[in-house]
């Protein structure tokens, strides 16, 4: 169209600069933030002034949840696509008191095969391979879980640090960490102590985390900031900053057994921060909302806060993950019926 | 592409609304469409017709039938002839109508987004979650408004025939904005939608049928701008409701000032988007998103002027370019849009040629390289920043998804750069501090002022604006008001020329003869002034014998009164209880006085009459010192977490033409209520009897009326009607004389469309107080700004 054409800046080159790093990045970027290269998350000191500049609007931040998924979808085939993303992006997940060897070797094997064969084949996504990013366990079933996925390239995830309250003393939670990285895990799931954000402890908060991360070694650190105990937002994106300069990989919401867990709003804070966290410092935080996220319709509306909100490098699960147990089924279903336009039921899949 | 490549892009991919059923709807009227009138399709009677397009396509939807000055007729008399039965119904009957309206819209939501989007280029999922939505609500509020009415508002009548255009921003929810009170109110309807957008007002036409509302009692008349004349100039319709231009508002106020119709002008803005430094800057560049960004920015109150502290602007302007930078502009049926289509391709050039105005004149512009649709008419987000308040983008409603950017260093130069405007629609504020934010909000001249969030609606909260955005407030109980009049001032009898019959002889005056020479003198900030002119004029007793000389005031008298009443800020700012003081005092030192101003007053007025004006403007003083710290504003629950304080602010600084018979209660009557509430006044005292200045200032001096918040001048009532009239610095003007006076006082109001209350010619009982004193002129003393004040944490 002439008129647009005449524009003081071209507006009509079409194509979306996200999809590819436009920029050459450096050899160590992980990620890329609107065209920035970021690398991981080496942390920096605490920033007080930082931490207390944080603003938060409450009813703000939920009008733009509210309105985020109203303004975004996506439908057929681009849906069955986002849903096998959110597999890989999934940290399948069994925290219970009556978890034994065999119920974790079984979520092992369905996080190799979440999806049975004749649905891999009937959607045409075999040579996608599709898995789950790791499957997450008490630390006990670390050695379990780390059998049963060798060669798969799924990760091993322990939950740790006295979870879920996190009060156990200081020495055995930094120990925890240790134990559970040379049993095999990967990454490490921590619980921050939340008294210390109530009582603004940002110091303590930080130096906490910081020994986390010293004891997870070569192993992802993700911190749990319980932000259904944090309960208001202002203290969820302070406590989201704090976990970041204490060299935090992954920021995640809840342990799943709080009275609230993920939700959208959270993950609107969370994922402002983490933005902010990069524009500040160049490195790149994943996200992980878990707990209460149980349908394959919200699956696609956290993908789509990401999208928006941090870009595509927090599409895949180097950057973003489902902390979830039940969405599996539910995206199962979705994508049976996406081939055969019929509803589907949990039977007709296998369980977990 | 397979799902595969799907999985590696991660796009969103189009998802389209389905418009069959929509299209269907055309089809089954073979996209040719009638008006409206008296209950049922009637083909224009010109049997011309325009096209009505879809602008993301630009493709033909439908035929329109172009509105005749016969048509228009028709539609004014069956509208008439409705409102006898219409008016007779209870209001539970009539509830039930508006019930059953609210219902028939949300069973058809669907049908009426697309239409909407298919006509107007709006993104669906406005359409959809906002328009759709605000209507239905509106209509389920009035039904409840239609419910309570006489008991809410007694002594109350509807207008009678209302006369309604609206505009094409927001076609469906500005026919509910204007036909839902009409209908609450007991009045019947001809409206005019918009020439782009006509659909959805005849899918709305189609619900009437369907839910039985009794012929005429709406009527849809479609066409462009010559058939809102003809409406505007039926002599048949008693109000007029209008949204749209500023430019057409005045022409309207033009053509109606002659009539009697009642007016209500809904206009232009150029909303400044405060965001202080302790904001939450996030959410406020997702506001920004909401106020210039959602439906294209063709939106009146679109926060079209962003104010940034300094400190903070550089990190903002990025913030803002990478949120421009994920926003999707595209087909507006697509569920994944946020920017649609511009209404019509006259629209896209001026955006464009207004932009680049802005840019010859020094201002950087930003587009977002992100994908424009190949075909339709669109425009792209913008962002001109390094714009100064002389830029012409900083000042002209661009109607666009453009938004200006300047900064400001303190909250007072972000108050005064928001107020530069000859506009005042609506404003944010964005801070977490409620003390930043409500004391920047209520200085802020504009009718909305939106803390912490942009462009909410609800039909509880009253909207409208201040200055050249316009007069009367939409929604709410004030919105109600402007289909209502009281019922002694809708059947008053019209004044006479003379209107003062004297029945006794006037008394001698009682003063001893060696009196010395009396020099009355005009009252201007808290002084007595010479007049300009250096001219007096006699003052005759009613047996013509000679009582005095008054100044001779000219227009420069006028213009340094309201100099000094635009300068007396203290009047305003002070508490409403000092006000009170003020007045109550005023009234006792009248107390002290009565006598030898009820003297003076009897040769022209009669001693009966003399005495009785003295006592009553004591007990009328009385009246609003009472009122001063009681007429309050309202708290508003729309539904969900917020409160909207519906603040009672004065206008400003009024002028007062008073009426001639009644020199002294007169005046009072119309001085009182405009400072009882804190505007300042400028008066011209009643031709009869001007002296009574000097009366009255003498008054004033002891009473600690600060000096300029009552000014006074005397002269040739129709010379200083004149420049009150056309003053660009008062903000309305109280007009009380004969039909020719009001209608002038209208007719040379345009230029900043100052508010202007008028006897309409007709004869006020001054004597009588439920005429005379009370609501009815507080309500006109005040305007009403509507704070939305989300909370949470």
């Amino acid at each position: 169209m002439s008129i647009i054409q005449k524009g003081p800046q071209s507006a009509q080159q079409i194509g979306n600069r996200h999809l590819e790093a436009p920029l050459s990045p450096s050899d160590t970027a992980i990620a890329h933030l609107r065209g920035r290269a970021l690398e991981a998350n080496r942390g920096v000191p605490l920033n007080l002034g930082w931490v207390e500049d944080v603003r938060v609007n409450t009813s703000a931040v939920e009008r733009r949840a509210q309105s985020l998924v109203t303004r975004r979808t996506v439908k057929k085939d681009y849906q069955a696509a986002w849903l096998l993303r959110a597999i890989s992006c999934m940290d399948l997940t069994t925290l219970s008191g009556d978890d034994t060897d065999e119920r974790v070797r079984r979520l092992c094997s369905k996080a190799r095969r979440p999806l049975q064969q004749d649905l891999v084949k009937a959607l045409g996504v075999e040579s996608l391979e599709i898995q789950v990013a790791a499957v997450c366990v008490y630390h006990v079933f670390v050695e379990t879980a780390r059998r049963a996925l060798e060669g798969s390239g799924i990760r091993v995830a322990a939950v740790s640090t006295g979870f879920p309250a996190g009060l156990s003393p200081l020495a055995e939670r930094v120990q925890e960490i240790r134990r559970s990285v040379e049993a095999g895990a990967d990454e490490i799931d921590v619980v921050i102590t939340r008294g210390h954000v109530f009582a603004a402890k940002w110091q303590a908060l930080y130096d906490e985390i910081a020994a986390f991360k010293h004891a997870c070694g070569p192993a992802h650190l993700k911190v749990i900031l319980g932000t259904g105990d944090l309960l208001t937002l202002r203290n969820v994106a302070r406590a989201s900053a704090v976990a970041m300069m204490a060299g935090a990989d992954f920021i995640k919401t809840s342990t799943g057994k709080e009275p609230v867990n993920a939700t959208l709003p959270v993950g609107v804070v969370m994922t402002r921060a983490i933005r902010e966290y990069a524009n500040q410092t160049g490195y790149a935080v994943g996200f992980k909302p878990a707990g209460g996220i149980r349908t394959a319709k919200q699956s696609l509306e956290w993908l789509s806060l990401m999208k928006d909100e941090l870009g595509p490098s927090w599409l895949s699960s180097d950057l973003f993950r489902f902390g979830a147990s039940g969405m599996l089924a539910d995206i199962e279903r979705q994508l049976e019926h996406h081939t055969t336009g019929r509803y589907s039921a949990d039977n007709r899949h296998p369980l977990a | 592409m397979s799902i595969v490549e799907k999985f590696v892009t991660m796009d969103y991919g189009p998802s389209p609304e389905d418009p069959r059923e929509a299209l269907a709807w055309l089809d089954k009227h073979k996209r040719r469409f009638g008006h409206f009138i008296h209950g049922a399709w009637q083909s224009p009677i010109e049997a011309k017709y325009f096209d009505t397009s879809d602008p993301s396509t630009t493709e033909k939807l439908a035929d329109i039938a172009q509105g005749s000055l016969q048509d228009i007729d028709a539609a004014v008399k069956s509208a008439r002839q409705a409102l006898p039965a219409w008016q007779s119904l209870t209001p539970h009957a009539r509830a039930r109508y508006l019930y059953a309206l609210a219902r028939q819209i949300q069973k058809h939501s669907r049908r009426l987004a697309v239409l909407e989007t298919l006509d107007n280029g709006k993104p669906i999922r406005e359409s959809r979650d906002i328009d759709i939505p605000l209507v239905a609500r509106h209509f389920y509020h009035h039904a409840g408004w239609a419910q309570l009415l006489p008991r809410e508002f007694p002594n109350h009548e509807a207008c009678g025939v209302v006369g309604q255009i609206i505009p094409w921003n927001f076609p469906l929810l500005m026919l509910a904005w204007k036909i839902a009170p009409a209908l609450a109110t007991g009045n019947t309807v001809v409206l005019k939608p918009a020439e782009f957008t006509p659909l959805t007002a005849l899918a709305f036409a189609e619900i009437c049928q369907e839910i039985d509302l009794p012929s005429g009692v709406v009527n849809i008349v479609t066409g462009d701008g010559q058939t809102g004349e003809a409406l505007v100039a039926h002599p048949d319709v008693d109000k007029i409701a209008f949204t749209g231009s500023t430019e057409v508002g005045r022409a309207i106020r033009k053509a109606t000032a002659a009539s009697h119709k009642k007016l209500s002008l809904e206009l232009g803005g150029k909303s400044p988007f405060i965001i202080f430094e302790d904001a939450d800057l996030d959410s406020a560049v997702e506001g920004l998103v909401d106020g210039i960004w959602f439906n294209q920015g063709q939106v009146c109150c679109a926060g079209s002027r962003l104010l940034m502290q300094e400190s903070i602007a550089e990190r903002l302007i990025a913030k803002i370019c990478d949120r421009m930078n994920t926003l999707r502009v595209g087909p507006p049926l697509d569920k994944s849009i946020d920017i649609g289509a511009i209404i019509a391709r006259v629209q896209l050039e001026r955006i464009q040629r207004l932009v680049d105005q802005g840019v010859a004149e020094g201002a950087t512009c930003w587009q977002p390289t992100i994908p424009m649709p190949s075909r339709g008419l669109y425009f792209p987000p913008t962002l001109l920043s390094n714009v100064h308040p002389t830029s012409i983008v900083a000042q002209q409603e661009i109607f666009g998804p453009v938004l200006a950017a300047m900064t400001f260093r303190t909250p007072s130069e972000a108050v005064e750069l928001a107020n530069n405007t000859v506009y005042g629609l609506a404003a944010c504020v964005w801070s977490e501090s409620i003390n930043v934010s409500l004391h920047i909000a209520s200085q802020i001249k504009a009718g909305v002022v939106w803390v912490n969030c942009t462009n909410l609606f609800d039909a509880s909260c009253g909207f409208g604006g201040y200055r050249e955005s316009g007069y009367g407030r939409e929604g709410g109980r004030e919105g109600l008001l402007e289909y209502l009049e009281p019922s002694w001032f809708k059947h008053a009898p019209p004044l006479h020329q003379r209107p003062l019959a004297i029945d006794h002889p006037p008394e001698e005056p009682t003063e001893s003869a060696d009196e010395i020479d009396r020099t009355v003198k005009l009252f201007i900030a808290g002084k007595q002034a010479r007049p300009d002119s250096g001219y007096s004029f006699e003052v005759r007793a009613a047996d013509g014998r000679l009582l005095g000389e008054a100044p001779l005031g000219n227009r420069k008298d006028i213009r340094n009164a309201v100099e000094a009443a635009r300068k007396a800020t203290a009047w305003p700012k002070s508490s409403a209880h000092t006000r009170g003081q003020v007045l109550y005092y005023l009234a006792e030192n009248l107390s002290q006085r009565r006598e030898e101003i009820a003297n003076r007053l009897s040769a022209v007025v009669g001693k009966e009459q003399a005495q009785s004006e003295v006592a009553l403007s004591i007990e009328r003083i009385f009246t609003y010192a009472a009122w001063a710290d009681k007429y309050e504003g309202a708290i508003h629950n729309p539904p969900f977490r917020n409160v909207t304080l519906a603040i009672e602010e004065p206008i400003g600084t009024i002028g007062i033409l008073c009426p001639t018979q009644a020199p002294l209660l007169g005046l009072i009557s119309l001085v009182m209520p405009v400072i009882a509430v804190g505007n300042t006044a400028v008066a011209v005292p009643s031709e009869m009897y001007p002296l009574i200045t000097a009366d009255l200032y003498q008054l004033f001096e002891t009473s600690d009326l600060p000096a300029g918040s009552v000014n006074l001048v005397t002269g040739r009532p129709t010379e200083l009607l004149k420049t009150l009239a056309e003053h660009d610095d008062l903000d309305a003007l109280w007009c009380f004389g004969d039909t020719v006076t009001c209608a002038t006082a209208k007719f040379l109001s345009i230029g900043n469309l100052k508010q202007v209350f008028t006897n309409e010619g007709r004869s006020i009982d001054w004597f009588n107080p439920t005429q005379s004193e009370g609501r009815f002129f507080l309500e006109h003393a005040t305007q009403i700004k509507n704070i939305w004040v989300p909370y949470g944490e």
